[in-house]
Parts: C-alpha cells; sequence; structure tokens
C-alpha cells in the first residue's frame, strides 16, 4: 500500500500529463486522421507530404506532426487538423498534395489560414464557423466520441490531462458497491445491441460470488458497414480500459481480455500501447493507484465469425474451439471464461461508464430517453451525402439522422428505405422515418438497435437484392448448429436467389415467409432467430418488389442482372463518338454499317461499364428490364 | 497446392519456433494458429499437421478451426494480393460486378491463388472507406470507385511490373517445383 491516496497519485500523474500536453501546444500542431478510414483515403501520404513540406520550409522545430483518430467526418477524408498558436483550431477535409503544399507555405510558413480550404474550427471564435454551427452539430452530441480525433491516441498523457482515469482514482476511494449504484442508476444498456441493461450484468456476476472473476471486452464488430468499435479502440483507446477497469473494480475481477478482431490490426496495436502505457502509469496491473487492487489486461485476438459476437460462442473461442454458441442459462454471469463468472459488454458500453462515474448517473440520464438514456453512435453510410460516425441522443428520429445529420441523399434521388442493425437487422421504409432511435421503438417498427450500422438506401436499390445480400452474408456465418439456422437460410437464399432472376409463383412468397418464421422460431441464438430479419422487413414493406420480380420478370430498380439489359438507344447516340466501345471488357459493343453502335447481347456481362462510359451529354446507354429489347417488343405487338 | 522447393522445411521450422513459446494449452490453439499464419502467409496441411501434434489436440479439430475462421487461409497468398470490399455500401455499387470482373482476368475465383502464385484474389467484408465504394485493396494500396475498365488498368499495371521483375532476374529461376 502507497502512502499516498489515489487521488493525490493521480494529481501528480495528471500535473506531469498536463505539462507535457502543455509544452505541445507552444508549438503548431498538425494533427492528421489516421484511424483506418483515413488511411484508406491515404492519409499516411497526407502525412509524409506534410513532413517532406515542412522540412523544406525548415520549420520542423516548430511544427509537430502527429497522428490522431477519427472525427467522424469520412466523407472529408483525408483530413488534417491545424492548431497554430493565435488562430482557433482548423480543420481540413479532401486533402492532397497541392492543398498539403499550399497550406505549409501560407498558413504554418506565412500566417494565412487559408479559410477558402478550411472544413470547420473546432473551437468558438470569430471568424470561423464550427461544427456545432452545421445542421449536423444541433443534433449530434458526443459523448464517448468526444475526444475520438481530437486526441494522440497513442499516448496516454493526451488522455490524462483531459481528466483521463480521474473517474478511477474516484472510485478507488469509494467502496466497489457504489460503482455498481451509480452504472445502475444510470440505466446503462448495453450497446452490443440487445440492450440489456449493463448494471444487471454486473450484479449478477458478483452474486455467483465466484473466486475468480472475468471481464470481457466485446469488440468483435463484424457487419459489413459498421466500424464504431474499431474507431473508439483506435482513437481513444484508454476510454475503454478505464472503463473495463472500473467494471473490474465493480465486480472484483482480477484479469480481463479484450476480444479484438484480427481484421482490425490498427486497434490491436494501438490498444495494446495503450495497455503497456497504462501499466508503466500504475493504472493497471498490481495494486492499481496504490490500493490493493489489482487488475490486469490482455488482447486475444478473434479470427473473425460473426457468430463469435455471441457471448457463448466468443467464451468457446477464446477457450481454443470453434465459435458455436450454448444454450442459456447458464448465464456468462453463473459460468463463463473457464466456468467462471464472467462480465461481457461491448466496446461502447464499456466507454460509458467513466464518463458516468465522472459526471454521476443523474447527467446520464438527462441525455436521452427515460428509458433509453445516452446516446447512439451509428456509422452512416450509403447513399446520404455525409457519410461518417455520428453520436446522437436516443429519441432522435431516423429522419433527423438521415436529413440533417447526414444533410439528406445525393444526386437529388429518391430516398426509398433505411437498413438498421446490419445482417440482423431490418430495411424500414419513408412511413418509419419518423420513429425515435431507441432500443424498443426500433423492435417494434420490425429493425433492430443493432451495434449500430445503418445503410441508406435511395430508388436505385432493389430491395430483394439487399435481402439476399444480407441473408447471403448470415448464411455464410451460420455456424450450423441448429438445423433452422444451418439448412434454413440455405433455403431461403436459393429462393432469394430465385427471385432475383423472376423465379417463382403466387406461392413462393409465403413460403419464404413461412420459412423465415421458422428460422427465427427454431435457432439457438440471435445470429439465427434475427437473420430473416431483412427478408421478413422487406416483404412487409416492398411486397410489390418482390411481385415485380416474379410475375413480370421486371427489377424495378433495375439492379438484378438477370431481369435487365443494356441498350444504346439509337437517336441519342453519337456516331462520333467510341467511348463504350472502348470501355466494355467483353469486346461486346460494335459499330454498325450506319455508323450507330450497338450491344451484342451473348457477349454482354451487364457490367455497367458502357453506362456509365458514355458521355453526359449522350447518355445513350440505357438499362431495360424486364429484359426486352425494343425491337423484340414491336415484333411481339404485330 | 504443391509445395515449393525448400517450402517444406521452412514449414517444419516455423511451427517448431512457434511451438517453443507456447503454453500447449487447447486455448493456445487460436494464438499459435494465427502466429504460423504470419509467418508462412497461410496454414499448408503439414503444418495442421504437426500443430495438432505439438498441442495434442485431432487433426481434424485442427482442420474444423480453420475452416470455421475466416482469417485462417488454406492456400497461399499470391505475389500480389488483391482484396475485393463487398460490405454494404461497396455491394451496392456493383462491388460483386467488379470481383466478377478480377475472376475473368485472373482465371481464378475467389479465395483461389493463381497455379503460378503471382495473383490471389479475396473477398473482404469491409475495409471501412465506404465513400470511396466500390473499393477494392491491391498489395495494401486502396483503391477506390473501381469499375471494370479500372480492373483491367490495374491488372495492366500488376503484369507490367511482373514482366519487368523478370527481366531482371536469372533467366532461369524457377517457381515451381515438383515434390
Amino acid at each position: 500500500m502507497s502512502s499516498l491516496t489515489p487521488k493525490e497519485l493521480y494529481n501528480k500523474l495528471s500535473q506531469e500529463a498536463i505539462s507535457h500536453d502543455e509544452a505541445h501546444q507552444e508549438k503548431t500542431r498538425v494533427m492528421v486522421g489516421t484511424a483506418t478510414c483515413g488511411v484508406a483515403a491515404g492519409a499516411l501520404k497526407i502525412k509524409a507530404d506534410f513532413i517532406r513540406e515542412v522540412e523544406a520550409k525548415n520549420l520542423q522545430d516548430e511544427v509537430d506532426i502527429v497522428e490522431v483518430g477519427c472525427i467522424g467526418h469520412c466523407y472529408a477524408e483525408p483530413l488534417a487538423i491545424i492548431a497554430k498558436p493565435g488562430h482557433p483550431a482548423i480543420c481540413y477535409g479532401h486533402l492532397d498534395d497541392g492543398l498539403v503544399h499550399r497550406l505549409v507555405e501560407d498558413f504554418l510558413a506565412g500566417d494565412d489560414p487559408s479559410y477558402e480550404y478550411a472544413m470547420a474550427a473546432l473551437e468558438r471564435n470569430d471568424v470561423f464557423p464550427t461544427f456545432e454551427d452545421f445542421p449536423r452539430g444541433v443534433y449530434e452530441q458526443k459523448l464517448i466520441l468526444e475526444q475520438c480525433g481530437f486526441i494522440d491516441a497513442r499516448d496516454i498523457n493526451s488522455y490524462i490531462a483531459r481528466d483521463g482515469y480521474s473517474a478511477l482514482a474516484m472510485a478507488l476511494e469509494e467502496k466497489p458497491g457504489w460503482i455498481l449504484d451509480e452504472v445502475k442508476a444510470s440505466n446503462l444498456r448495453g450497446r452490443g445491441g440487445a440492450g440489456f441493461p449493463a448494471g444487471r450484468k454486473w450484479e449478477a456476476c458478483i452474486r455467483s460470488k465466484g473466486e475468480e472473476i472475468y471481464v470481457i471486452c466485446n469488440a468483435d464488430e463484424g457487419d459489413p458497414g459498421a466500424f464504431m468499435d474499431r474507431s473508439i479502440l483506435e482513437s481513444d483507446p484508454h476510454l475503454v480500459i478505464e472503463g473495463m477497469i472500473l467494471c473490474a473494480f465493480a465486480v472484483g475481477a482480477r484479469k480481463g481480455y479484450l476480444y479484438i478482431r484480427a481484421e482490425y490490426p490498427r486497434a490491436v496495436t494501438h490498444v495494446q500501447e495503450a495497455i503497456d502505457q497504462a501499466r508503466v502509469k500504475g493504472l493497471l496491473g498490481e495494486s492499481i493507484l496504490g490500493t490493493d487492487f489489482s487488475f490486469d489486461l490482455e488482447i486475444f485476438q478473434g479470427s473473425g465469425a460473426f457468430v463469435c459476437g455471441e457471448a457463448t460462442a466468443l467464451v468457446n473461442s477464446m477457450e481454443g474451439k470453434m465459435g458455436m454458441p450454448e444454450s442459456r442459462p447458464p448465464r456468462l454471469a453463473q459460468k463463463g471464461y473457464r466456468g467462471k463468472p464472467t462480465v461481457l459488454n461491448n466496446v461502447k458500453t464499456f466507454a460509458y461508464v467513466p464518463l458516468i462515474i465522472r459526471k454521476g448517473a443523474k447527467w446520464f440520464k438527462e441525455i436521452g430517453t427515460p428509458e433509453n438514456p445516452g446516446t447512439a453512435v451509428f456509422s452512416l453510410v450509403g447513399k446520404v451525402v455525409n457519410t461518417g460516425l455520428v453520436e446522437v441522443p436516443m429519441g432522435t428520429t431516423l429522419r433527423q439522422l438521415i436529413y440533417e445529420v447526414g444533410d439528406g441523399l445525393p444526386n437529388g434521388k429518391e430516398f426509398k428505405a433505411v437498413q438498421i442493425g446490419g445482417p440482423s437487422g431490418g430495411c424500414l421504409p419513408e412511413t418509419a422515418l419518423d420513429v425515435p432511435i431507441d432500443f424498443d421503438s426500433l423492435q417494434d417498427a420490425g429493425a433492430i438497435m443493432g451495434s449500430g450500422g445503418l445503410v441508406v438506401m435511395d430508388e436505385d436499390d432493389c430491395m430483394v437484392s439487399v435481402a439476399r445480400y444480407f441473408l447471403e452474408f448470415t448464411q455464410h456465418e451460420s455456424c450450423g448448429k441448429c438445423t433452422f439456422c444451418r439448412l434454413g437460410t440455405k433455403h431461403m437464399l436459393d429462393i432469394l436467389t430465385g427471385i432475383t432472376k423472376g423465379e417463382g409463383d403466387d406461392e413462393t412468397l409465403n413460403l419464404l415467409e413461412e420459412l423465415a418464421e421458422d428460422v427465427r422460431d427454431g435457432s439457438l441464438c440471435n445470429l439465427g432467430r434475427t437473420a430473416p430479419n431483412p427478408v421478413l422487413t422487406t416483404l412487409k414493406y416492398f411486397r410489390d418488389e418482390y411481385k415485380a420480380h416474379i410475375l413480370e420478370g421486371r427489377c424495378p430498380a433495375k439492379v438484378c442482372r438477370d431481369l435487365l439489359l443494356y441498350y444504346i438507344e439509337p437517336p441519342k447516340c453519337s456516331k462520333l463518338c467510341n467511348v463504350c466501345v472502348g470501355s466494355c471488357p467483353t469486346e461486346a459493343i460494335f459499330t454498325r454499317d450506319d455508323g450507330l453502335k450497338e450491344i451484342d447481347q451473348e457477349k454482354c456481362v451487364k457490367c455497367d461499364n458502357c453506362l456509365k462510359a458514355c458521355p453526359d451529354e449522350y447518355n445513350a446507354v440505357v438499362k431495360l428490364s424486364p429484359p426486352v429489347l425494343p425491337s423484340e417488343k414491336e415484333r411481339k405487338a404485330k | 497446392m504443391q509445395l515449393l522447393e525448400g517450402e517444406k522445411e521452412q514449414i517444419l521450422a516455423s511451427v517448431d519456433e512457434v511451438l517453443k513459446n507456447s503454453s500447449k494449452l487447447r486455448e493456445d490453439l487460436i494464438p499459435t494458429l494465427q502466429k504460423v499464419q504470419a509467418k508462412l502467409g497461410y496454414l499448408p496441411a503439414l503444418a495442421m499437421e504437426k500443430i495438432a501434434e505439438g498441442l495434442n489436440v485431432p487433426a481434424a479439430d485442427v482442420y474444423g478451426l480453420v475452416t470455421f475462421y475466416n482469417q485462417f487461409r488454406l492456400n497461399p497468398p499470391g505475389k500480389h494480393q488483391v482484396k475485393v470490399c463487398l460490405g454494404t455500401a461497396c455491394y451496392m455499387v456493383g462491388g460483386d460486378i467488379t470481383l466478377e470482373s478480377f475472376e475473368r482476368r485472373m482465371e481464378i475465383r475467389e479465395g483461389e491463388t493463381s497455379l503460378d502464385r503471382l495473383y490471389s484474389l479475396e473477398r473482404v467484408a469491409c475495409v471501412g472507406c465506404c465513400t470511396m465504394a466500390p473499393v477494392v485493396v491491391v498489395d495494401e494500396e486502396v483503391e477506390g470507385k473501381v469499375t471494370p475498365t479500372r480492373v483491367d488498368g490495374i491488372m495492366l499495371a500488376l503484369q507490367d511490373e511482373e514482366k519487368k521483375s523478370v527481366t531482371e532476374q536469372e533467366p532461369n529461376q524457377g517457381r515451381g517445383e515438383d515434390s
């Protein structure tokens, strides 16, 4: 035991961190967003460009170039924040080498912030609007994403300087029961998708009175199109770690694991570095902050199986077995990892805990709705202008999220549906847009909160094809334990594939619906129980589209390739242009004797290339569904 | 897929090295497989047998795990690896068409490696840059808005690079070896 109290020890750490941080702030800081999304858009090259340009101007002693995480404005990647003393910190998006050159020359070497290229300022000032002034800023409220993209994820001082680990220091001076009471009072619901109250889970674990208790963080984010957990782990790993330590103190665990997908190499590296740094500071490991409480963390790399998001499957996979779910009870709280009581929560759930302890359960309950306090984090993708990572209070409507935060649909297209909850979720139509976002309302509408992927679809998206896509995913990821999930999803997939080819009759849709209900009722875990959701909701809201496929052989959105053909409209085709001929990968387009272009339907693979290639002034290539050429149509009419 | 010259020895050495630092518990099976794959790029049958022996687990269980999890690969990665993103956003703007174009050009199916081990083709769930959809990762480089024409361009560039590296090398350096 140390002679100093946890708070005194923490104050020392905090002062060190603040002076370390202030030393940095005297210099100009260029913060390049290098989470996976940024890197994919070329952020590392941009960082190299900054270093090169800064060195060329001989400014390397005055300018720090650092990597930060994701600020959630993915549509503008690659982006960087420049904080120069005397100016508000400003964010620049859509960077390329030319713009970097200009910013270094005008802003870093000169003193002109080049506002014409700026996106927003990060703090209130008299010269340039901030993100809060965007329509998006009105609805967005960042709790767990607050520091993402603004702090150096790879430097623990950056986190501590902003009150990081103060919740831990505070809690260690209280009884473990105090944390539990706060978390229970806050009514924090698990953010993995099901929304089970975290406090009750922890309490069940304490009641099991095991000698060994484990705390596991589920970061096995497997939905296609969801990247919230990855962004948090990459951008602010200590927030999650602090939440896990607090949980461990509350339930009396000495050992914890972060189950992170091996496909997230950056998240794994950042979290491992964070664990090592926390150990050095005495925030993790033996006698934390001088108390007799000890807790250590380890990373387990998940090997990529969607079903491992399910609690019992995840534990099986950690024990070196195939990730197959078990029937519950016993719940993990009674018999989990190595047969011992285990708390398993999602990344986001743990991330809220330090904030709740620091600011109190009352503060947390004032955000969102009474039954669903706090915020919801979504990765907003698909046909929406501002794609990215967003955090809004629970109870915000889907319409606000899509049209205000996401700024609506691009290219003036008509909204068709929004898909929530990934492969386990559902597609909701226009009429459901005023549904408030919370666990219960979404479930009533037929979708689920899920772990937070949100895909917007417009008139060019075929609902049958979307349902087929998600079912193909779950069918592939089904572990094979339950017959209905293993064979039922396969059979459903076959039916759906048939429909995309125009096969089927009046009975097909009833059969599909019946099968979907059987799969839902006959499966053990939530993968199987929710796998039919995309099919059931599209059948409910977009039955006409299914019928058009089967009865008319027509795909209304012109997506299903077996039900359409590509055709060059002779009146629109310019004889002088050869673009389509060159664009065709199978040499199906030829020049007729009269100079017009035509597609050889035998050779055409329907790759959409000629349609994209045809210049806007002609737009002569069109898709026809049902796949009947005008000449054939005429012949039939005669 | 046939083993190359010297590959057998390399496999045995890699497995031995990983097993040396292993606790030999069943719990260690997945981390062991991950480490061996990190060294070899894939998990050849021989490596799976040796790991089964080393951890005292039936070989069938090891094969079961390897085929259960998406991370493990049974085919060696090609010299050039192409990963086509089929996350929701990419799928909706024609990621499947892009994948098909690669299959046509490489003359292999998704998940396979060409016999000369020059190219391998995979589909991945989400690269995480949905705004650039459809996305393809070619040897760690991310390519956005990939159309079938761009696929032809990518393949031409790779083939060109290969031609150059062949003329730079000794002409008689064979790649394949019967075993």
